[in-house]
């Protein structure tokens, strides 16, 4: 990494910080469900960044990949296992942590796998499937890539809708608190909000500072290279179809990473998370905030998510949605933080004395 | 015996319904390389607005009129945004027509409300039906089939036999010498909008007796008509239409085989199955127009 995006890193943790504060102190901390929510939403959107803005592929089906890590971390920790209860290697897997026993919301006794080791299941899950999907799937381009990962995230919708295991239309409730260390939770109480809230937007930041060093590296300069013409890639002697199932498997995990945490922090996990609405959401997501711009998408992706949870549009929360996305893109289809910037850099440029006709040049100029 | 053919023939009325759908994808598609995923959309206004309509007037001139408002809609979107956003990528503008396409649901949501409704059987009431070796038919079905084929053999002598037509292939086969041979690019790209709004409005109508239209029935049936324009090849109306009715077949079949929860993951891993093996659709050519990057 050349260097450490430390002035942005500052000014979201500064603004984080202070959007704590404010709410605590303003006795409005319920606006901090909705922030630890779309930070966990901004991750798929941060890693789906990755593969749309940086490497120019599209999937339509990271609702399934949400999916995927949310319903592995549920049914794992919420089914009760019996075979474990008396006999040797049940004892053996408890001492490695691996199952734990816990009493259910009426107090009977269960044992289930650990958060932890369910989250590295779902983790081993998406990675396999996210091969198996994506291996083939990236040969194909465009629109039928498109297609390809849209099919995904249906097939993946149909099968926890249809299936008993997964709770079918119910989903999944009653999924335990994930105890990650000594003094932080994942869960939805009330008590543990604050720091649940620092934890997610520090997960959040961490992936963003991963992605901005991804792609300053020799992988981001060879994924933009097949952005910008994959055959002129591949005659530079870039393994194009590695690199984009590499960005593929990063982006799936990222996603399916956010999905384990949002189902502990929800307790739950319902099939509408897989639904293909969620997944052009997220591609939207990444469109309004200027597809190869990771503040932007944070910025836009948390907003907008916040907004919807907060339900601040009432009946026309999806109507209003649509209407900003179509304004942004149309507008400014460089995401809108570009604009700002170019605004907020020309008038520092001004204040710090320079001609009158510096700003309004300036100001088209990046425009 | 008779129950295949059932199944085979509620297969293919289903699928002409996506290929009508994916008729449009192509058209749009073809002209101006946006996949217009508001094309659901126009089925469920057409729906809508014909019901609204068939209350007043008699059912032929509602939808009629149903058609000529929808295709107005089309048009009007291409000539109000699409025109206007030159320098955007297409993946640019295919967001814009999610967005589009959430806006135009919610709006009817508003308009109208989340009611299911229905136009009148064209002939016949939901109890009557014809028996054809042993299978039961709706007489509605020989409505939507009848339909969809007038549209296609419509379509291809338009395409082939009329100037417009030839002009609009013309565009979709290299814009810039179109317009060097004195093509109108823009209105060519607004006719287009303005057919895939009138053809959408007529499937909505047709099928308005027998599969109900409601605010929401737009997202699944885009998914569908995608599904179905893609399984055929981009680009190629007429792949499109045999596109749909593989997509409605392996449905109804699946159903047959799985339970019916499953109906959709079915068809949509017969459609994988099918891209792995021919990454341009069943007909598509490596290179074609179909293969146009995002």
């Amino acid at each position: 990494m050349k260097k450490t995006p430390v002035v942005p890193v500052g000014i979201v943790a500064a603004v984080l910080a202070a959007l704590q504060l404010l709410a605590t102190a303003f006795g409005r901390e319920y606006y901090l469900t909705e922030l630890i929510m779309a930070a966990y939403y901004s991750v798929v959107v941060l890693g789906l960044c990755l593969l749309m803005g940086y490497a120019g592929q599209i999937s339509l089906g990271h609702g399934g990949f949400f999916a995927i890590g949310g319903y592995t971390s549920a049914i794992l920790t919420t089914r009760h296992l019996p075979w474990a209860a008396g006999t040797d290697w049940g004892g053996w897997l408890q001492r490695a942590g691996v199952l734990a026993a816990r009493q259910d919301l009426y107090g009977t006794d269960m044992i289930t796998v650990t958060p932890t080791a369910a989250f590295a299941a779902a983790m081993a899950l998406t990675l396999a499937v996210s091969l198996l999907i994506g291996y083939p799937a990236l040969r194909l381009k465009g629109h039928y890539l498109a297609m390809a990962t849209l099919g995904f995230g249906l097939i993946v919708y149909r099968i926890v809708l249809g299936s008993e295991f997964a709770g079918a239309a119910d989903g999944i409730t009653s999924v335990p608190p994930w105890r990650i260390t000594p003094g932080l939770v994942l869960s939805g109480r009330r008590a543990v909000r604050v720091a649940n809230y620092y934890a997610a937007w520090g997960f959040a930041l961490l992936v963003v500072l991963f992605l901005i060093h991804v792609t300053r590296s020799r992988v981001g300069r060879a994924l933009r290279s097949i952005h910008g013409g994959e055959t002129a890639a591949n005659a530079m002697g870039i393994h194009t179809a590695g690199y984009k199932l590499k960005a593929f498997v990063i982006s799936a995990l990222l996603t399916a990473a956010a999905g384990c945490c949002l189902t502990h922090y929800n307790g739950g996990i319902w099939p509408s998370e897989a639904g293909a609405l969620k997944s052009v959401r997220y591609v939207a997501l990444v469109a309004a905030g200027g597809m190869a711009n990771l503040w932007g998408v944070l910025v836009i992706s948390t907003v907008l998510t916040f907004l919807s949870l907060r339900g601040c549009f009432g009946t026309f929360d999806h109507a209003v949605f649509g209407i900003i996305l179509i304004a942004i893109i149309s507008l400014a289809p460089q995401g809108p933080l570009k604009p700002v910037a170019a605004w907020l850099r020309a008038a520092g440029r001004a204040l710090r004395g320079g001609r009158a006709g510096d700003f309004a040049g300036a100001r088209t100029h990046h425009a | 015996m008779h129950q295949l053919l059932q199944y085979a023939l509620s297969g293919v009325t289903v699928g002409s319904i996506y290929a009508v759908v994916a008729i449009g994808f192509n058209l749009i598609y073809r002209t101006t390389g946006i996949l217009n995923f508001a094309q659901g959309e126009f089925v469920m206004l057409g729906g809508m607005t014909a019901v609204s309509l068939a209350a007043f007037v008699p059912l032929p001139v509602a939808v009629a009129g149903a058609v000529g408002i929808v295709a107005v809609c089309g048009g009007a979107m291409e000539i109000l945004l699409f025109r206007r956003l030159r320098s955007h990528s297409l993946l640019h503008m295919i967001v814009i027509t999610i967005g589009l396409s959430i806006v135009v649901r919610e709006a009817a949501l508003h308009v109208w409300d989340e009611k299911v409704r229905s136009l009148p059987y064209f002939t016949g009431t939901e109890c009557s039906s014809v028996r054809i070796l042993g299978a039961a038919i709706s007489p509605q079905v020989f409505w939507v089939l009848g339909t969809v084929g007038v549209v296609v053999l419509a379509l291809h002598v338009f395409f082939r036999h009329t100037l417009t037509g030839k002009a609009m292939r013309a565009c979709s086969s290299n814009p810039e010498a179109a317009m060097l041979s004195g093509i109108n690019i823009r209105n060519v790209r607004t006719l287009t909008f303005t057919l895939s709004g009138a053809l959408g409005a007529l499937g909505g109508c047709v099928i308005s007796p027998m599969a109900m239209t409601q605010y929401n029935m737009g997202t699944g049936l885009a998914i569908k008509g995608f599904a179905a324009a893609i399984l055929g090849g981009l680009g190629n109306p007429m792949a499109g239409v045999a596109g749909g009715i593989l997509v409605g077949l392996a449905e109804s079949f699946s159903v047959s085989i799985m339970p019916a929860a499953y109906k959709d993951a079915t068809a949509f891993a017969i459609l994988l199955g099918a891209l792995l093996v021919r990454p341009h659709g069943l007909f598509g050519s490596n290179g074609a127009e179909g293969a146009r990057e995002l």
